[in-house]
């Protein structure tokens, strides 16, 4: 009999987090006789900001199931899935090009996604992707943890997740056994009433495969070795020359399958009616997101904003951008079609983001750095309650 | 690229240079965009004999005195990508300093042409020649081929540009020279004129691959387990195109230059009817044949081997050259300790390019010559000895000897 859990987080910020879920996942399974392993997988380094990663445990009753069941690069079929960043239920991309991946992709056939988050089931539902089987919702009360960019400070999220999954999958730890393994690591009893807290709180809906976000995720097949440019070659993308006064040359297209936007925990919200047109987003963006408007407004391509905050930081205009939550965000449209349809429009719904305290504060941006550390004991005091 | 050379000769000549110099008069012939220089022993005379031709007016090419041999690499490198003609060079541990940059270069399928004038790793501080350095890139996508002339020092470089531009190929290549030996000794050497090297040598086109804003490209894309297995496949293949290529070369220059008209893999000096045969590769060919020539006049049937191309290596021309001996003596110029029978490279290669063979003969390691010590006729004959002992009682009593070593 084995078990295994992914836990799927954001580089940097959570991979302590992560590595301490997957770490607590083992110990407590040892608690119970059992054998376990725990080890980080990722496409891109776990050291950037917002890239999404894993960490996994898996646990077996003797050595041989757990060699049995580790002969694969990554467990495929998770009891468990946790997305320590509800945003991440909108899909993971790695880096090399392999497009959005659903965050159940993973997830076995009557399996859980277990997320930290504020939001409802059905909200969370319009980002999960539909899958062919049934398989469950579960979540845990709780703003995402970005407690952990060098030095973790801990809000008990490591622990709650842990409490959640005993219920979830009690097959792989038992409640009683998390409780003593997190005892034993960390001698803190409040972060085992933590736990028991979350056993007893987290939330779980059922999903039919006829619901969830029914966009088709992207699919291709890697080409054979003969059929790749040799060289280490790619050739560049370019665009048609329809821009007025352009005198020929070359002008760089986006890579249309690497959309970036998977790293996003936070995107900016233009408000195009104050904004100077100093060009200081446009030239600092590290991923060239910002595509020049014929007015010469400079609109955030939502598919290439990876979500850094740089624009936010380096504008030198009060209010004109301003992360918001991703969670927010039902697509990545353009703000400035917006704008340009209808301002009223654009400058009710620009107000409803930007004013709203929820969705804005978030605390790893550049606004809010070292905000997140003075809540803890807040958070701490909330969660176990 | 456009060259204006001023004392160009027009007709062949002969010239009394050394093994570097010869070099240089190759890459003149060649054309090249693009040189980088750093100083090491015994490689720097390469590039004291490149700078005077540029100053002379024979040559036009970029001199870049870089910071470090590491620089020295990158910079070619990033010249080849956008079409120019490079050459550099080094020794012993500036080879190994600019490393990351050489192992890097065959994935990105740059045809840079490298001299390495052997040299003795560091420790012990040591100039002469030992085959070590060199060797370190036997296993990246590197050619290999080691001259044991002056002549053939130009030849190769020459034929090496060729062989490297080669839309088929587009892999380095390196040229082992020996330190001192062949770097430093003068001899007459017949240099082709420009138009005869023109006829042989087209110009280096790289295609779809230039690094061109109007050809605009990524290069050197960071990638994962995906992929990198298919990047090295490709570089298989490329290598092992480049024998057919390096043949179509050698049969060419012949063509044209009157000369290399042997086999361009090994040279083999009287290995036809030997009983035994002594194996090896760069200037150790000159004592080896004198003591044959003496071992024959004894009726000892000892003959010579001399590996042209390490990679790729030759393993149909070894096998046919050295099939019919009983024992076969790899007399290697460097060391790897702990290796299978605690033989050296070369030794290690050839037994298993032999193992195929249905009567495969028996194969002995000697380590020989090491940071330039002399390969003396007395070792010769002491090698030659054991392996006709070996070759009439069939046995081998020990698979490795080091030759010339005091005590």
């Amino acid at each position: 009999m084995t078990g295994s859990i992914e836990v799927v987080y954001r580089g940097i910020f959570q991979k302590t987090l992560g590595q301490r879920i997957t770490r607590g996942i083992v110990l407590a399974a040892v608690k119970e006789g059992k054998v376990g392993i725990s080890f980080g997988r990722y496409g891109d380094s776990p050291e950037r900001n917002g890239i999404p990663a894993k960490s996994f445990a898996v646990v077996a009753d003797n050595e041989e199931d757990l060699q049995t069941y580790l002969s694969r690069y990554e467990p495929t079929d998770n009891d468990v899935t946790v997305a320590v960043d509800d945003t991440l239920c909108k899909g993971v991309e790695s880096w090399a090009w392999y497009g959005l991946q659903p965050i159940n992709k993973l997830t076995q056939p009557g399996g859980v996604v277990l997320t930290t988050s504020m939001q409802s089931p059905e909200e969370l539902l319009e980002d999960c992707h539909r899958k062919d089987t049934e398989w469950s919702l579960a979540v845990l009360k709780g703003i995402a943890s970005f407690s952990g960019l060098w030095v973790y400070k801990d809000d008990h999220t490591d622990v709650r997740v842990l409490g959640a999954i005993a219920r979830l999958a009690p097959h792989v730890v038992k409640l009683e056994s998390v409780e003593a393994a997190i005892q034993d690591e960390w001698q803190d009893e409040l972060k085992v009433t933590s736990a028991r807290k979350a056993y007893e709180r987290v939330e779980t809906r059922k999903v039919g495969p006829d619901e969830g976000n029914p966009e088709k995720p992207y699919e291709f097949q890697l080409p054979k070795w003969w059929e790749m440019k040799e060289g280490l070659v790619i050739p560049g993308i370019p665009v048609k020359q329809d821009v007025e006064g352009w005198e020929g040359g070359y002008r760089p297209g986006r890579n249309p399958t690497f959309k970036k936007f998977a790293t996003r925990t936070m995107r900016p919200v233009i408000d195009f009616e104050i904004c100077t047109k100093c060009t200081l987003c446009w030239l600092q963006c590290p991923d060239s997101c910002f595509d020049v408007t014929p007015t010469g407004h400079y609109d955030a391509n939502m598919e290439a904003c990876c979500g850094c905050g740089v624009c936010e930081a380096v504008c030198p205009v009060e209010k004109c951008v301003t992360m918001v939550n991703e969670a927010a965000f039902g697509d990545n449209a353009s703000q400035f079609e917006m704008y340009e349809k209808d301002t009223d429009t654009y400058k009710s719904w620009l107000k409803g983001k930007i004013e709203d305290k929820v969705t804005t504060d978030r605390y790893h941006g550049f606004q809010l750095r070292g905000k997140y550390e003075e809540e803890v004991q807040e958070i701490i005091r909330e969660v176990t309650k | 690229m456009s060259v204006s050379t001023k004392a160009a000769p027009v007709a062949d000549q002969e010239m009394l240079i050394s093994g570097c110099a010869a070099i240089a008069q190759a890459l003149r012939l060649s054309d090249i965009d693009v040189v980088t220089a750093y100083p090491i022993r015994p490689y720097d005379t390469v590039m004291q004999a490149v700078a005077k031709l540029i100053s002379n007016g024979e040559l036009d090419a970029e001199y870049i005195v870089a910071a470090s041999e590491h620089d020295q690499f990158e910079i070619v490198k990033h010249a080849s990508a956008v079409g120019a003609r490079v050459f550099c060079g080094s020794s012993g541990v500036g080879w190994m300093y600019a490393m990351e940059a050489i192992a890097v270069t065959p994935a990105l399928r740059l045809p840079m042409v490298a001299l390495v004038g052997n040299r003795a790793l560091d420790d012990p501080g040591a100039f002469g020649c030992e085959h070590n350095d060199a060797l370190c890139v036997r296993d990246l996508g590197w050619m290999l081929t080691w001259v044991d002339t002056a002549q053939e020092a130009l030849d190769t470089a020459l034929i090496a540009y060729r062989v490297a531009e080669d839309r088929r190929v587009f892999l380095p290549c390196a040229i082992g020279a020996d330190g001192a030996f062949l770097t430093h000794s003068e001899v007459l050497v017949k240099v082709p004129n420009k138009e005869k090297v023109d006829q042989f040598l087209p110009k280096y086109d790289r295609g779809d691959k230039l690094l061109h804003p109007d050809n605009p490209i990524t290069i050197a894309p960071q990638v994962n387990e995906d992929w990198v297995m298919e990047i090295r496949k490709q570089n298989d293949d490329a290598m092992r195109r480049a024998r057919g290529v390096i043949q179509e070369a050698y049969r060419d220059f012949h063509k044209i230059f009157g000369r290399q008209g042997g086999n361009p893999f090994v040279e083999s000096y009287m290995a036809e009817d030997a009983d035994v045969i002594l194996f090896g590769q760069g200037t150790l060919s000159l004592p080896v044949k004198v003591g044959i020539r003496k071992l024959r006049e004894q009726g000892h049937k000892v003959g010579f081997v001399r590996l042209r191309w390490l990679r790729p290596f030759p393993t149909p021309e070894v096998q046919e050259t050295l099939s019919r001996a009983k024992a076969v003596g790899v007399i290697d110029r460097d060391y790897s300790f702990g290796s299978p029978n605690h033989g050296a490279v070369l030794y290690n290669e050839l037994r298993s390019a032999l193992y195929d063979l249905p009567n495969r003969p028996h194969v002995i390691s000697f380590i020989c010559g090491l940071g330039g010590r002399e390969v003396t006729l007395d070792s010769v004959t002491e090698m030659s000895e054991i392996l006709l002992k070996v070759a009439k009682t069939g046995k081998v009593e020990q698979p490795n000897y080091w030759i010339g070593v005091r005590g």
